[in-house]
Order: structure tokens, then C-alpha cells, then sequence
């Protein structure tokens, strides 16, 4: 199998609310900071690939719109996931691994200030059992977390602490999004949206976009002489049917750790897709990550952006490798409700 | 330009204006809903999904053995909404819950509502409240409530 390396990424500021930017905007500047530090332009660009939800702009087919931010005469190979762009780079290694391509280019945008994200993300579900009764996302992650506190897999002294430390990281983050440092006081002090979860416990909305390059391993030797290459990759998506789950055990990321040999390695630092402060803890606990730097960009409490906010933590992890004498990282993504679907990426710098 | 009336026209509605079919298994959960009967799919395992599952994530068999299940259960999990936003369908303080019917071996998403926070635990038995009027949808079950 063909190896991959990471060579490029790019964030733009997470935003409360992009006002008139509009998502060609957003995309723009992210995608050109790419090409300008590594020197190249969408010519040299064999594939392109974009995560993105339709339903944050409210109309079919709004993705095709993201492609105005990028040359595309001459044409270009390009396709789009309705998911978050952790997805867009897993189908652009495979396209590179499958010989059609050396380099891609991947985006993921998303702006949730204009609408309501709650009832948004309702309408993405079961469309006969569960969008029918309007469950907003704060709610369903509720039902999770209050099955770990109960069964002492987590406790609510972690949750303060997720959120603490995620506030306390975001200055190692220039485009995070929360950078208030919030105290013990504050969070007990704080009412509950959907109990046992409080403000703080949720993730802001926000606005924003993020991209990243990749290439193949002869091409990416083109650029650096320290590769950071996907060594290991693996997702797994458990039941729609949220009531069929046992929501303490989470069988797909089980499974990709089997196939993925994680036990086995030594990681110098992760960055998970943990939207919600019950995740933290629960999440480095079944990735056995007690003494690995955990989200030290702070993760999506403090900034996640829809759509990008997976791709995201693989890209922190690639940065924190990239500038630390670093060499294995962990990479978390996550989509549906109470972590259904997830994949995991194991990043490493070829010394 | 044009003459304006060389210019081809079109309505538009922005609108779902189309009908989902719920296919030959969930419509008879959906019919059974008119009866105030809830079921379930029983899979070769004996495992009994409820709401009515096309297939066993497990065995990744389908299902047609319908089972009735309910209308008591047990709270699985649930969240506590004290303050209802604009899309939920309570107005009042309420909680979304995980119930595991009686007889079923998985849970039902829904609502519960006519009580306190305090007043919920995982374990408390729940019964179903039925809408007056029958859409054959699952918010014929207009939410649960405590069992006295």
C-alpha cells in the first residue's frame, strides 16, 4: 500500500459569527496559505476533496458553491463529503494509495451562526423514529454522559477538569474561538442547558473553515525532509439506532484500536474530536491516553467549527509533531450523536 | 435583454413536497401505533429490538418477527430540559429518555414529562401517553410518564 504524508495545513480564526463572509471567503485564505508556504498552486494539485453540510446553508447542493474558492479551469478531479472533512482526507489517501493521484488538496467549512444548529442537526437523523421528536445535540450527548457518570466510568470532577484545561489550552491555539479561563466557581455556578450538561460543558458555535494538503510519499519528500505520514488509519460507525447501543462501550473505536495495534505505541501527543466535556475523559480512557498530552489546542470546546472540526484535530496533531521533537500522534474524529461514528489516525514523523 | 415574454418560467416552493414511505416493516409499527400497541423485532438471537428494527446491527440479519412490546418500561438514561427551546414539541420541563420497553432488549427514544428532575432516576418506570389524534408517526405517542 501506498504511504501518505501530510504536507500542509491551514485554520482560519474560528469566528462567533462570520457576519457577511460568506463560505467562499472563509475558504479562500486557507487554501492560499497552503499553496503559498509550500510554493504550488491548484495546477499542481491532483485531487481535491471537501467535507461540508448542506443543511448549515439550507440548500441542496450548497457545496458545489465551496468550489468557487479554488481554480477549477482547467478541470479539475474533485468530489465532496457530507460529512465532516476527516472524511474528505480519508477518501483522498485512498485516491492517492489507489494510484490516481500524488497530491490533494482538502476543505471543510461550516458556518452555524446563521441558524439553529440544535434543530439542524435533529433533521439529520432517523428520519422515522428520532428527527420526528426534535432531539437537539446537547440533549443526546446528555443521555451519554449521565450513562458514564452513573456507571463511574467518568466523573463529574473530569468534566470540570476537560473544560478547565481545554480553556487553558486555547492559548496555545491563535484561532481558537474561547479563550476565557473559567474556574471551578464558575462552572458549578453555571445552569444547566440539558442536564447533567451545562454551558460549559458544550462547545461554541462557530464559524470558520480549515484545509490540508497531502501527497504521496515520493512527492512529499519533495517538500520536507521530515515526512509526517497516516501510518495507521481505521473508522468505524456503530447503529443509527441510538437506543440499541450500550453507550458506555464503544465497540468501533474498540475495534479500530484492535486493527489499528494502538496498544503498541508510545504516543507523544493526541488531539481528540471531543465535542462535550464528558468525552475528555471518557474518550482518554478508552484510548489509554492518561499520560499523553491530551487537546493541548484545546479541542472543539473552545472552537468547533462544523464539517472541519475533525479534520482539525488530525491537523493540530500534525502541527504539534511537526514542531516538537515529537513522533507519534493520535488523531480523533467523530460524527452523529453520543460518538457513533469514529475514525482514528495514527500520525507519525519520519526522523 | 430579452423580450420578457421569451423568458421561461417556473414555479418554486421551497418545501419537502414529497411523501417518505416508512416500507413494509416500519409501517406496521406506525399502523400498530393507531391501535396504541407498540412493537418490536424479535432477531434468531432472541434479541428484541424496539422500536421495530429492519435488522440486527449484531447479526446484520433482517427482522419481520414482530413482537408487542410495552407500553411501561424502564429509563435507560435520560437528559433533563428545564428551560424548552423553540424546536421541541414540550413546552414544560421535560427530559429526553432512553426506555426499555417491557419485553424489548433495546431502548426507544423519547420524552418524559408531567414531573420534576428529582422525580427521574435511571430504573424508573415510565408508561405511554397517546395522542388524541393518530398521524402514524411516532409522536402518536405524545410522551411517557411516571407510573404512579
Amino acid at each position: 500500500m501506498k504511504k501518505v504524508a501530510i504536507i500542509g495545513y491551514a485554520q482560519h480564526p474560528i469566528l462567533e459569527n462570520a457576519g457577511a463572509l460568506n463560505e467562499v471567503e472563509l475558504i479562500m485564505p486557507v487554501v492560499h496559505q497552503l499553496f503559498d508556504e509550500l510554493g504550488i498552486s491548484q495546477n499542481n494539485i491532483d485531487f481535491t476533496c471537501s467535507g461540508s453540510c448542506d443543511y448549515l446553508q439550507g440548500a441542496a447542493f450548497a457545496f458545489v458553491e465551496g468550489l468557487s474558492a479554488i481554480q477549477t479551469n482547467p478541470p479539475i478531479k474533485e468530489s465532496h463529503v457530507e460529512m465532516d472533512a476527516a472524511w474528505a482526507m480519508y477518501e483522498s489517501m485512498l485516491k492517492i494509495q489507489m494510484g490516481d493521484a500524488d497530491t490533494a488538496l482538502i476543505y471543510g467549512f461550516g458556518k452555524s451562526s446563521p441558524g439553529r444548529l440544535d434543530s439542524i442537526i435533529s433533521l439529520q437523523m432517523d428520519p422515522y423514529y428520532i428527527s420526528p421528536l426534535w432531539p437537539d445535540r446537547v440533549s443526546l450527548a446528555a443521555i451519554q454522559a449521565r450513562v458514564l457518570l452513573e456507571k463511574n466510568i467518568i466523573t463529574p470532577e473530569q468534566m470540570i477538569t476537560a473544560v478547565i484545561e481545554a480553556r487553558t489550552n486555547s492559548k496555545n491555539n491563535k484561532n481558537a474561538l474561547v479563550t476565557e479561563l473559567v474556574d471551578k466557581e464558575a462552572y458549578l455556578a453555571s445552569e444547566n442547558i440539558s442536564s447533567p450538561l451545562n454551558e460549559f460543558d458544550c462547545p461554541p458555535i462557530s464559524d470558520g473553515s480549515s484545509a490540508m494538503i497531502i501527497a504521496s510519499e515520493e512527492k512529499a519528500y519533495e517538500f520536507t525532509d521530515h515526512p509526517i505520514f497516516i501510518e495507521g488509519i481505521d473508522h468505524r460507525i456503530e447503529s443509527s439506532n441510538i437506543g440499541s447501543r450500550d453507550l458506555s462501550k464503544p465497540t468501533g473505536i474498540l475495534a479500530s484500536i484492535e486493527k489499528l495495534k494502538l496498544e503498541k505505541i508510545k504516543f507523544d501527543v493526541a488531539e481528540l474530536h471531543t465535542q462535550f466535556s464528558h468525552e475528555v475523559p471518557y474518550l482518554q480512557s478508552v484510548l489509554n491516553l492518561s499520560d499523553v498530552p491530551t487537546n493541548l489546542s484545546g479541542g472543539p470546546l473552545v472552537g468547533n467549527v462544523m464539517m472541519c472540526a475533525g479534520l482539525d484535530a488530525i491537523g493540530k496533531t500534525y502541527e504539534s509533531l511537526k514542531s516538537n521533537d515529537f513522533t507519534n500522534g493520535l488523531a480523533h474524529a467523530s460524527s452523529g450523536p453520543c460518538l457513533q461514528h469514529n475514525m482514528l489516525v495514527h500520525l507519525e514523523k519520519k526522523s | 435583454m430579452s423580450d420578457q415574454k421569451d423568458l421561461l418560467r417556473a414555479p418554486f416552493e421551497l418545501a419537502y413536497n414529497y411523501k417518505r414511505s416508512s416500507g413494509p416493516l416500519m409501517s406496521k409499527f406506525f399502523d400498530a401505533l393507531a391501535e396504541q400497541k407498540i412493537l418490536g423485532t424479535k432477531s434468531s438471537t432472541g434479541k428484541v429490538y424496539a422500536p421495530a428494527a429492519e435488522f440486527d446491527p449484531e447479526t446484520h440479519e433482517s427482522l419481520s418477527d414482530l413482537v408487542e412490546v410495552g407500553p411501561g418500561g424502564v429509563i435507560e438514561s435520560f437528559s433533563w430540559i428545564e428551560e424548552p427551546k423553540h424546536h421541541h414539541l414540550i413546552k414544560n420541563p421535560f427530559a429526553f429518555a432512553l426506555i426499555k420497553l417491557d419485553g424489548a432488549d433495546t431502548s426507544m427514544l423519547h420524552m418524559v414529562t408531567e414531573c420534576d428532575e428529582a422525580d427521574l432516576k435511571i430504573g424508573s418506570r415510565v408508561s405511554a401517553n397517546w395522542s388524541a389524534t393518530i398521524e402514524n408517526r411516532i409522536t402518536d405517542i405524545k410522551f411517557f410518564t411516571l407510573e404512579k
